[in-house]
């Protein structure tokens, strides 16, 4: 009987330690999840993750589809969450590819990246990025962070741009995405760059269903929706231009860890690349988002019909 | 062990970031956070009070809608309260205009979490009053209501209370759901931490609504040790001394207690 209990009281003494060196080992994450294994799997082994919303996963179900097809062992943990999440869960191996976007991305690991046009975004972005990962050929379609007005909004105060804001914001609401507080590209950016201070900034979701309730419902009177929203056509939403560049470009790009991207990997994922462009997203998209379709369903249909399923 | 190394800068970075004064003062510090989760709270227990307390009671008096209320108040504490809160806004945001189309939402969400608990317990506290004084009551000529006001809800108050601690306890753990459509409250530190992962200032936040539920949970035991009468609980050596007064001032012949006072009225 005490024999046991000694034998019990080890027992458990050793779990809680292997328990708590597997965290240890993850990063210091205390917000990972699943053992990410990340010693074990070959090189055609591929984790890929996505972003919480619903575009960064439709992009990560065509990334895995194109390469399962080229015969890569593909698993998947989506829905991750923000940036701030997911970089982290790369650099320690909990995932190797995630679909990203050239600005923010070079802007994350850059705080002092100036490029706003498409190539010297991406050579920006390739000089920040860290040792151990890589990006691959980045693809035309352009998903922009974009402050976004109601026609009505746009019409009475007379807005084209978000430089038209100067003047007027000060009795807006302003809706975006928690992170949007700290954020370069966020409050303090809209601050730096063109003098704007809104009645309040209220945190909703990532261009999700809050925020776009919230602007059309008046909740909000300018919200951060992503330029590739099928809400914005659907409720005839008007985009503000970006006239000083804000908000850089942000071309779909392929994030890896240089470990894990091997020939058979770059060609699958730069086939991809060539075949994305923003109407083609903004269509898939619109599946997903308004028609219901499962993204894994749409990502299939898209690689099929372009011969790389 | 690697893990233990890592351990203790955890709880140091939540020290820091708690005794930053920074933290606690102006409009998102962490007083101004903690008096608007408790106005949250503190508003939806009342509606969820002010709803469940007399349908328990009327329940439990009665006997009547016992099986549907049961069902419903048990069906009613499967809804997950994040799910709710999204449906509200949607259906509620463009129908109501400014921040009532935040708050309403979070408001009703945490109002059906809270009257399950309140409502068992009220009518829970009810059915188990003592046949016996229910009989008395009657007997005396009581009316149904002023049995219900009188005698039985005076007895079910330990159960009340206990529905509504419980009730107030997991209000305050899941007000911080408001913070999830733009409102304040303690969730604010929850999820703006999580979203830019500032871990320190998140697992603050967590460590302050558990204290302030923790908190409210005392306060509300507090209450209730005051609040029900000391012949329902036993406690304090007052009743006891006063019952013993009566029989001992009785046997010595002291009739002032046992004098029929109502014989000459009842014959009116």
């Amino acid at each position: 009987m005490t024999t046991r209990r000694i034998a019990v009281t080890i027992g458990t003494a050793i779990a809680l330690m292997s328990a708590a060196g597997c965290g240890s080992d993850s990063g210091g994450d205390p917000l990972a999840t699943g053992s990410a294994t990340s010693s074990a799997g070959g090189a055609s082994s591929i984790t890929v993750g996505s972003a919480d919303f619903p575009e960064s996963v439709l992009l990560a179900e065509i990334y895995a589809g194109a390469l399962q097809a080229k015969g890569v062992d593909v698993s998947k943990k989506l829905s991750i969450g923000s940036r701030e999440a997911y970089i982290p869960a790369l650099q320690d191996g909990s995932i190797d590819l995630i679909p990203e976007y050239t600005g923010v991305l070079a802007q994350y690991f850059n705080k002092e990246a100036k490029a706003t046009d498409s190539e010297g975004v991406y050579t920006e972005l390739k000089a920040a990025l860290p040792e151990t990962l890589t990006v691959l050929e980045k693809s035309a379609a352009e998903d922009k962070d974009a402050v976004v007005v109601t026609k009505a909004t746009a019409d009475k105060l007379g807005l084209k741009s978000i430089a038209d804001l100067e003047g007027k914001s000060q009795d807006l609401v302003l809706g975006g995405p928690p992170e949007w507080k700290t954020r370069p590209t966020g409050v303090p950016g809209l601050k730096k760059v063109y003098n704007l201070e809104f009645k309040s900034f209220k945190p909703l979701d990532a261009g999700g269903p809050l925020s776009v309730q919230a602007l059309k419902s008046g909740q909000v009177d300018a919200a951060n929706i992503f330029t590739t929203d099928p809400s914005i056509p659907a409720n005839s939403f008007v985009v503000l231009e970006d006239p000083k560049s804000l908000f850089a470009a942000q071309n779909v790009v392929p994030l890896a860890t240089k470990a894990k991207v091997n020939p058979t990997v770059e060609g699958a994922l730069n086939a991809v690349s060539a075949k994305l462009d923003t109407k083609t997203l903004t269509d898939l998209l619109a599946q997903v988002v308004t028609d219901k379709k499962d993204p894994d369903a749409v990502a299939a249909e898209f690689l099929k019909a372009n011969g790389l399923g | 062990m690697a893990a233990g190394e890592r351990g203790p800068p955890v709880i140091q970075d939540i020290i820091a970031w708690l005794s930053d004064p920074a933290h606690w003062t102006g409009e998102d510090g962490v007083l101004r956070r903690t008096l608007e989760h408790l106005g949250y709270s503190g508003i939806a227990l009342v509606i969820a009070a002010v709803i469940a307390i007399p349908a328990g009671l009327v329940i439990g008096h009665t006997g009547r809608g016992r099986f549907a209320v049961v069902n419903l108040a048990g069906a009613a504490r499967a809804i997950p309260s994040l799910g709710l809160l999204f449906l509200l806004f949607l259906f509620l945001a463009p129908r109501v205009s400014g921040d009532a189309a935040f708050l309403w939402p979070s408001l009703i969400a945490l109002v059906v979490l809270a009257i399950p608990p309140i409502l068992s317990g009220a009518y829970a506290g009810v059915e188990s009053v003592d046949p016996a004084a229910r009989d008395a009551a009657r007997g005396m000529g009581m009316t149904g209501p002023a049995v219900l006001l009188r005698v039985e809800f005076p007895c079910a108050l330990p159960l009340v209370f206990s529905g509504l601690r419980s009730a107030a306890l997991q209000i305050v753990a899941t007000a911080t759901i408001a913070a999830i459509v733009g409102l304040g409250g303690l969730g604010r530190f929850l999820i703006d931490g999580q979203k830019s992962r500032d871990f320190p200032q998140m697992a603050s936040g967590a460590l302050v609504v558990a204290v302030l539920a923790l908190l409210v949970d005392f306060l509300f035991a507090l209450a209730q040790r005051y609040a029900v009468s000391p012949g329902l609980t036993g406690r304090g050596a007052r009743a006891t001394m006063r019952h013993t007064e009566v029989a001992v001032r009785a046997a010595a012949g002291e009739t002032e207690a046992i004098r029929p006072v109502d014989r000459s009225r009842s014959r009116q």
